[in-house]
């Protein structure tokens, strides 16, 4: 048994400080573990947000060293140990308190996007008959587990703010997996051009390094989707068309 | 004190795949209905579901249909199951199926196109539709994403603690929010509960935080009655390396892959104890058993595919017996597939990815490469409120359950990718059945005084702050080693008797615990409020289970090695005494309709 120092920030929207706790740490632990250690021990209302403690369900989503991550998938021994390891909440949402943040603005934003609407059924029993191939492009997309670290880490929402013109990778993701899913049948080209702010995004890619489910977020969902915004609404050949019509 | 209120025909406790689907369905019959999580919309329990939803939908193997169903269903839950539940179920699941995928859920498919679906313990022919090895994440998600669009009201991140009543019925709810510790009285109708299960009472689990009996709790101190809680499904397979993640699931889908259990011999033990019950349907020797899993429908399955009570126990015989690996568990292999099919690595990454995951991940293992260490691991309750079967109403008008918070479908145990089904099936009938119930009501009427006193109560742990009381943690401890030591997988009288004998105490301390600091977020709040629920639904479990003095699916005493036929004519009943004691009786079982034994006769 050796122990190790955690910095975790303890405050609330107004105001706070890092405080800092030595607890012992052994071999596999992850930092939720730490953090839980703690709380059992030493601060019993250290607010922590977690569920399935194996990366299934998004939950304990905080900065561990600065890098947004799934705290029950951080082992400790991915970290130096011989300095204070610095555990605070994800910083584009505001903060409820100590490493717990409001997210309820990604479940808005949800709702604002236009919901599946499927073509009618292939057969008299109500199914359809889709291609493996076809489900496997969209199921990548359907991995996510809406833990929210896409959206913290995007430059546009965490530093601009633009929480009101840009729905962030999160809902970019969500909205390319309605778009390619083999059944659907709605369109939200012109919501994502205009309401979505899928222009906002150009392509750093952050999203898509600190995804835990390892989806391709920037190549295989946001350019793809500001390709067909662009083909509708920029190209010039259809552009010119459209004059004359 | 101030409360928010809050008025609806039909509020749901609860917003995993049961919850979900029952506000779906209320909300579709038309009346206003609240729904309440404990945690985020879509963190749920049913997220972490891995292996797949059963549904006869015979895409696979067109011999399928829902009497062979039934027949598996009633098989592995030795015939405690209550009939009419396990036949609705198999009817209705695969509609059930199909309406996910209208509404938006992807699975995997079958060569011409239709929902694929795998072989898994105790179903005769491969039956279960899936995503991969995260199935439950779609199912949640996908009830999310269309819930969302219904003009439900949703309340996250709050905890109800107490169920409010009129005389017999029940006509609300009370609870606080997490975030900051406000209290909420919601009026209801009817009040669905589909609060899930109980893990939280044993130290080795793969449940999270939430699952502290909470709906089971909430029944019992509303008068409802519970049934058959001796039964917990301790699942067969989950990490036992390292510690920190001791008890995290590894499906079942892992052997529906073809992944077997060996003990530190190399042997496949499993082959040494198959029960009568399915001798006739198991494979003769590893050749067979391989064929099975990839798809051979003239083989039978390998013995790793038997029911998980009987995996459980011989891993647990392996391991007193010496043969265990080296971190108290058997070995896992599914690398080994590597030597019958080509590109067999990428094979198991693509088939079960998330647990390629995990074990990199949390344990530093490439499952692909070598086994995996695996061990028993508190799963499931099979017992739960005591619902009827067509209706989901539970003994107290007013008062619905669905999904694991209900008893009745599993019988003695649980079929794997039963759950899921389950969920479905009756969260649906729940919905509907209490927004019709909803709809012959006339106006609730809360108590204030009942809603002060509950207040109060919860309030009361913080009167202790600063104080030198016990914090709410070691007490919880100590109630999840006691009953991991002696009402776990292997049971006795004297041990079982110890543990009720230590329920005093704990309950004493339990109702002295103080915590520190404010309502905002507190964690040690909430887990003093729970532990009550927790230790409830405890004693409940330890009481059942000595009464029952056979073994019978996931309850083992080895003082009574033996089923008893006697036994099989009882389910057990716990209920709150008039005296404030717990009861727990025996009642006879229904008298099953002499079509669904011709079934059971006709599968056997």
């Amino acid at each position: 048994m050796s122990s190790a120092t955690f910095r975790i920030w303890r405050g609330n929207a107004e105001g706070g400080a890092f405080e800092d706790y030595t607890t012992e740490v052994s071999e596999g632990m992850v930092v939720l573990d730490a953090v839980h250690q703690i709380q059992a021990e030493k601060a019993n209302d250290l607010a922590v947000r977690w569920n399935c403690k194996a990366g299934k369900c998004g939950s304990c989503s905080a900065e561990v060293n600065g890098n947004p991550k799934l705290m029950c998938m951080t082992r400790l021994n991915s970290l130096p140990l011989d300095e204070p390891v610095t555990i605070e909440p994800m910083q584009t949402f505001p903060l409820i308190r100590d490493l717990v943040t409001d997210v309820s603005w990604n479940h808005e934003v949800k709702q604002r996007i236009k919901k599946f609407r499927p073509r009618d059924p292939d057969a008299p029993d109500g199914s359809w008959r889709v291609d493996q191939y076809d489900v496997e492009r969209v199921q990548e997309f359907r991995k996510c587990i809406e833990c929210f670290l896409c959206q913290d880490v995007c430059h546009v929402l965490r530093d601009h703010r633009l929480h009101d013109k840009f729905i962030g990778p999160r809902y970019l993701v969500y909205t390319a997996a309605l778009e390619m899913h083999a059944l659907d049948t709605d369109d939200r080209l012109d919501d994502l051009a205009n309401e979505h702010g899928v222009g906002y995004c150009n392509i750093t890619k952050c999203c898509t390094k600190v995804c835990p489910e390892e989806i391709t977020i920037t190549d295989n969902a946001i350019i793809p989707l500001k390709e067909r915004v662009v083909d509708r609404m920029y190209d010039p050949l259809t552009k010119m068309l459209r004059m004359f019509r | 004190m101030t409360y928010e209120s809050f008025e609806y025909d039909v509020l749901v406790i609860g917003a995993g795949g049961a919850g979900l689907r029952a506000a779906i369905e209320a909300s579709a019959a038309g009346v206003s209905v609240g729904l309440v999580c404990k945690s985020l919309l879509g963190k749920a329990h049913t997220v972490m579901a891995e292996g797949g939803m059963a549904a006869a939908l015979a895409n696979v193997d067109d011999r399928d249909n829902w009497k062979v169903h039934f027949a598996d269903t009633m098989r592995g839950g030795q015939y405690l199951n209550n009939w009419r539940m396990a036949e609705l179920h198999a009817q209705e699941a695969p509609a059930r199926a199909r309406e996910l995928e209208a509404w938006g859920a992807v699975f995997d498919r079958t060569k011409d196109g239709r929902i694929l679906q795998r072989n898994f313990g105790g179903h005769k022919y491969p039956r279960l539709a899936h995503v991969g090895d995260r199935t439950g994440l779609e199912m949640i998600r996908t009830l999310q994403d269309h819930g969302i669009h219904q003009g439900i009201d949703v309340h996250m991140e709050c905890t109800v603690i107490e169920l409010l009543k009129d005389g017999d019925r029940v006509v609300g709810a009370f609870g606080y929010d997490r975030e900051k510790g406000r209290f909420r009285v919601f009026a209801a109708r009817a009040v669905v509960l589909a609060s899930g299960g109980i893990g939280r009472a044993f130290k080795v689990t793969s449940n999270s935080w939430e699952y502290t009996g909470d709906g089971h709790a909430l029944a019992y101190r509303a008068g409802a009655e519970l049934m058959d809680m001796e039964f917990v499904q301790f699942h067969p397979t989950g990490m036992v390396w390292p510690p920190s993640v001791r008890g995290i699931l590894v499906t079942e889908g892992v052997r529906g892959e073809g992944g077997v259990l060996r003990n530190s011999e190399g042997k496949r033990f499993m082959f040494e104890d198959i029960p009568d019950l399915y001798k006739s349907s198991t494979a003769d020797d590893e050749e067979e058993g391989w064929r099975y899993t990839q798809g051979d429908k003239e083989a039978r399955r390998p013995p790793e595919l038997l029911t998980r009570d009987h995996v459980a126990r011989c891993i647990v015989r392996e391991l007193r017996e010496g043969r265990g690996s080296p971190h108290g568990g058997v070995f896992l292999d599914i690398a080994w597939i590597k030597a019958r099919l080509p590109n067999g690595a990428e094979h198991i990454k693509k088939k079960l990815p998330s647990m390629y995951h995990q074990f990199k991940q949390l344990a530093g293992i490439d499952i692909t490469q070598e086994p995996m260490e695996v061990g028993p691991t508190t799963h499931y309750v099979m017992g739960g409120i005591r619902v009827d079967a067509d209706t989901q109403m539970s003994t107290v008008p007013g008062l619905f359950a669905a999904g694991e918070c209900a008893a009745g479908l599993h019988g003695a145990n649980r079929l794997g990718g039963n759950s899921l089904s389950d969920l479905l099936v009756f969260g649906q009938r729940a919905g509907q059945y209490a927004a019709a119930f909803a709809k012959e009501q006339t106006g609730a009427s809360v108590n204030p005084d009942e809603v002060e006193a509950v207040a109060r109560h919860a309030l009361v742990p913080f009167e202790r702050a600063g104080s030198d009381a016990e914090g709410p943690y070691q007490v919880q401890f100590d109630l999840q080693d006691m009953m991991q030591a002696q009402v776990g997988i292997v049971r006795s009288q004297a041990e079982i008797k110890k543990a009720l004998d230590a329920f005093g105490q704990l309950y004493e301390r339990a109702g002295k615990v103080g915590v520190q600091g404010n309502r905002e977020y507190n964690a040690g709040w909430h887990t003093a409020l729970d532990l009550r629920n927790l230790l409830m639904v405890a004693e409940a479990v330890a009481k059942s289970a000595i009464l029952r003095k056979e073994s019978r699916g996931a309850h083992f005493r080895e003082d009574f090695l033996e089923k008893d036929p006697e036994q099989a004519k009882v389910n057990t009943v716990t209920r709150l005494g008039s005296g404030g004691e717990m009861e727990v009786v025996q009642a006879p079982l229904a008298p099953m309709r002499k079509d669904l034994q011709q079934i059971i006769e006709d599968n056997k």
